[in-house]
């Protein structure tokens, strides 16, 4: 059998692939996967998508979300995100959070944590607004915040508040004691602590060592502290997510000690840095116009305009969002940098963290 | 009927500049309010829509598969109908206007849809929303006046070959959705200034006959071929879907412009035209068919054309919602909002295509006893050139 295998296969996706040709003729100008996603949305070759089986309270403010994903779903390794697109108020929005769940969970299903944050639209309909069987379109797994096949022999996990969600995907994946793990989180009070029992737990079973600071009452996490709580900082191999603040000031740190190439971080949302005067954006195929500021992403300015944008990450670190810039100016939103183009020109720009900086014109 | 600019009482005389910018303003109050509680059940709509159509096609061709046995026939026929009606209507027109854009949803976008028609959807998106709903009944500039083969206004001059309208206007309904194909190409027109060697026009062409390879395809060989024995029947079905189809919208697209009392602008009318004024001419360009719930999803809402065209990119859903406003606002300003049943807004424009389609007042001023003397002169102006035909048209 072993032996026929590889010619079989091919011959089986001719036969398939010209089954769908055939039934392309009867469904045009519609595809056939329209009609089939009417009964097997999570099916084998369709668009990803997911149903939210369970949504879980974790904390007044936070809710894990139980996803059977689709058919395609490629697994994803400890510590990556996923992008989820969910349908909020009736528009479509895509947000990327951490998967938290066991790779060995046995009902086949993931599972991510979110964490309502003032005004956040989206996290707030996830949290406290979600029901089981809603669908949701999904990407692939994707991010290197992970642990290396080489695991070191100790690990430093430095979070805050939501930022323990990769951690915790990397934790409850993690063999008993394939290494010496440390985790310093900080969060405003004990009640607060995304997982509190399961880490706490960890630490009790000597698996983990475990500080929280709880900062209403402790204040900020910062390097001082993390160098008090964690004397053998220096030999640990470090992760690091959190606010935008706290990552910058631990980078600054490391650096300091000359260590930057041991520290790794974890940003789900772009540092916004420089912003200045917007502009009108223009699209070139879809003629669209539209005033945009200097402080809003382009995709996010095209988006609120009914424009249909590619997109990836919305954190600057994907390229899943990059179009032409025909003419004008956009400004990098985490640097201030200005790029400029010349009428004709095709410069590809991240419209996730360029800004119109003036009027500009996209190819789309 | 005569473009509103020669009419000797005008419709809008009592109307002031600042009534019109005030019409403006109340109007974008209107779309303000639907805009900002627009959302989830909005959203649930057009997905229940567009699934239940599904439902209903799939089940139809089905049904058809089984065509021999005559109520199968029936029902697969008429649920075929439904679903190409619905297709073509609720979903297709109102997803290519942009109106469920707003959900950032790309299988349901104007920029990425297709529909069965077989105008691409890219050509009909031009010459509809752009030039009909930014021309809206100014002669000269709205195609859809007449679509280029009728005389639709009184203020086109008469030629004997208006006489055959009724008749054209027929095969028109009939090949509904090939009309509008040839219109969004405008074929007449580049074949008159010779232009079919564009390369141009030839990209459009191809486009339009690939999609006509592929509807027949699927309608009159791939479906009845499925069936088997039952292959003649289900080709009949097919084809009688799609007449009943193309009538349909036929009637709809003539009750929506056509219907006697509703205005036409001279082209020099729109220059400089502020949104008050624009709104306006929207107003009095459009007319509605008053009916069920059931009706007005069949149209597309298009049954709501007066809203349509006062706001065409507002999920067709609220139009219902927003009519009693625009009515109280044309009752408010003294202005007529026509609204009849089907058969009435059908019988009307079919009235007006017929009148129109003889000399202007020969049809009001014909009468049984001068009838004789009527045909007569009607025969003597068809066939005695341009210069017999002067003095009636200056006449009107």
């Amino acid at each position: 059998m072993t032996t026929t295998f590889p010619v079989r296969r091919p011959t089986l996706r001719v036969l398939r692939d010209r089954a769908l040709r055939l039934a392309e003729l009867v469904t045009t100008p519609l595809l056939p996967d329209d009609y089939l996603d009417l009964v097997a949305p999570l099916r084998a070759g369709a668009d990803l998508r997911g149903r939210i089986e369970a949504v879980e309270p974790e904390t007044r403010d936070a809710a894990t979300l139980v996803i059977r994903p689709g058919a395609d779903w490629a697994g994803h390794r400890p510590g990556q995100y996923v992008r989820i697109g969910v349908d909020v108020d009736g528009v479509r929005h895509w947000r990327a959070y951490s998967v938290t769940s066991r790779l060995d969970r046995p009902d086949g299903c993931i599972a991510v944590t979110v964490k309502a944050i003032p005004d956040g639209r989206v996290s707030n309909h996830l949290v406290h607004r979600t029901r089981p069987g809603t669908m949701i379109r999904l990407d692939q797994a994707a991010g290197e915040f992970v642990l290396p096949e080489q695991l070191p022999p100790a690990a430093l996990f430095v979070t805050a508040g939501s930022g323990i969600t990769p951690v915790m995907g990397i934790l409850r994946n993690l063999p008993a004691g394939a290494t010496d793990v440390v985790v310093v989180h900080s969060a405003p009070s004990p009640e607060d602590v995304i997982f509190g029992a399961e880490l706490r737990s960890l630490h009790r079973d000597g698996r983990i060592r475990l500080v929280e600071q709880h900062t209403d009452t402790a204040g900020l996490l910062d390097p001082a502290d993390l160098a008090r709580q964690v004397a053998d900082l220096a030999e640990r191999t470090t992760w690091a997510c959190g606010p935008v603040g706290m990552l910058d000031s631990l980078e600054e740190h490391w650096a300091s000690l000359g260590l930057a190439g041991s520290l790794r971080t974890e940003r789900f949302r772009p540092a916004v840095l420089v912003t200045g005067e917007g502009g009108t954006l223009s699209f070139t195929r879809s003629g669209t116009r539209l005033e945009a500021g200097g402080a809003t992403p382009l995709l996010d300015a095209a988006e609120e305009a009914g424009v249909l944008m590619p997109s990836g990450c919305r954190m600057g670190i994907c390229f899943g969002c990059v179009l032409p810039l025909r003419e004008g100016a956009v400004r990098d939103l985490r640097t201030g940098e200005i790029t400029t183009a010349a009428p004709g020109d095709g410069v590809v720009v991240q419209t996730c963290i360029s800004a119109a900086a003036g009027a500009c014109q996209i190819d789309h | 009927m005569t473009a509103l600019q020669k009419k000797p009482e005008s419709p809008v005389a009592h109307l002031s500049a600042g009534d019109v910018d005030a019409i403006g303003r109340e109007l974008d109050a209107i779309r303000q309010e639907v805009l900002d509680s627009r959302g989830e059940d909005d959203a649930a709509y057009i997905r229940k829509v567009i699934d239940a159509q599904r439902r209903i096609e799939l089940a139809s061709r089905v049904l058809l598969l089984g065509s021999l046995f005559p109520p199968a026939w029936l029902a697969g026929t008429a649920g075929l109908s439904i679903a190409k009606i619905l297709e073509n209507m609720e979903i297709g027109h109102n997803i290519l206007h942009g109106q469920w854009d707003w959900m950032r949803d790309p299988k349901i976008h104007s920029t990425t849809w297709e529909w069965d028609s077989a105008s691409p959807a890219e050509q009909w998106k031009h010459s509809h929303n752009e030039l009909h709903h930014t021309y809206t009944n100014v002669i000269g500039k709205d195609n859809d006046l007449g679509y280029g083969i009728m005389r639709v206004d009184e203020d086109q001059p008469w030629h004997p070959m208006h006489l055959g309208q009724p008749l054209w206007n027929l095969i028109n309904a009939c090949l509904f959705e090939y009309g509008i194909a040839a219109y969004d190409l405008e074929l007449g027109a580049v074949v008159a200034k010779k232009e079919t060697s564009d390369p141009e026009f030839r990209g459009r062409l191809k486009a339009v006959l690939g999609k006509i390879r592929r509807q027949v395809t699927k309608d009159y060989v791939v479906h009845p071929l499925l069936s088997g024995l039952a292959a003649p029947t289900t080709l009949a079905a097919n084809l009688t879907a799609n007449v009943v189809r193309n009538l349909w919208s036929h009637s709809v697209i003539m009750c929506g412009h056509f219907p006697e009392g509703v205005e036409t602008f001279e082209k020099s009318s729109i220059e400089g035209e502020t949104r008050g004024e624009w709104y306006l001419r929207q107003m009095l360009g459009a007319a509605n068919i008053s009916g069920s719930g059931v009706l007005h999803i069949l149209t597309g809402n298009l049954s709501h054309q007066i809203e349509h065209h006062l706001f065409p990119d507002l999920p067709s859903n609220r139009y219902a919602e927003i009519a009693p406003k625009v009515r109280d606002l044309f009752e408010r300003y003294g202005l007529t909002y026509h609204t009849a049943p089907l058969p009435t807004q059908v019988a009307s424009a079919w009235h007006k295509v017929l009148r129109l389609s003889l000399p202007n007042d020969w049809l009001a001023s014909t009468t049984p006893a001068n009838a004789p003397v009527q045909v007569l002169a009607l025969c003597r102006l068809a066939t005695g050139g341009p210069k017999a035909r002067r003095p009636q048209q200056t006449a009107a």
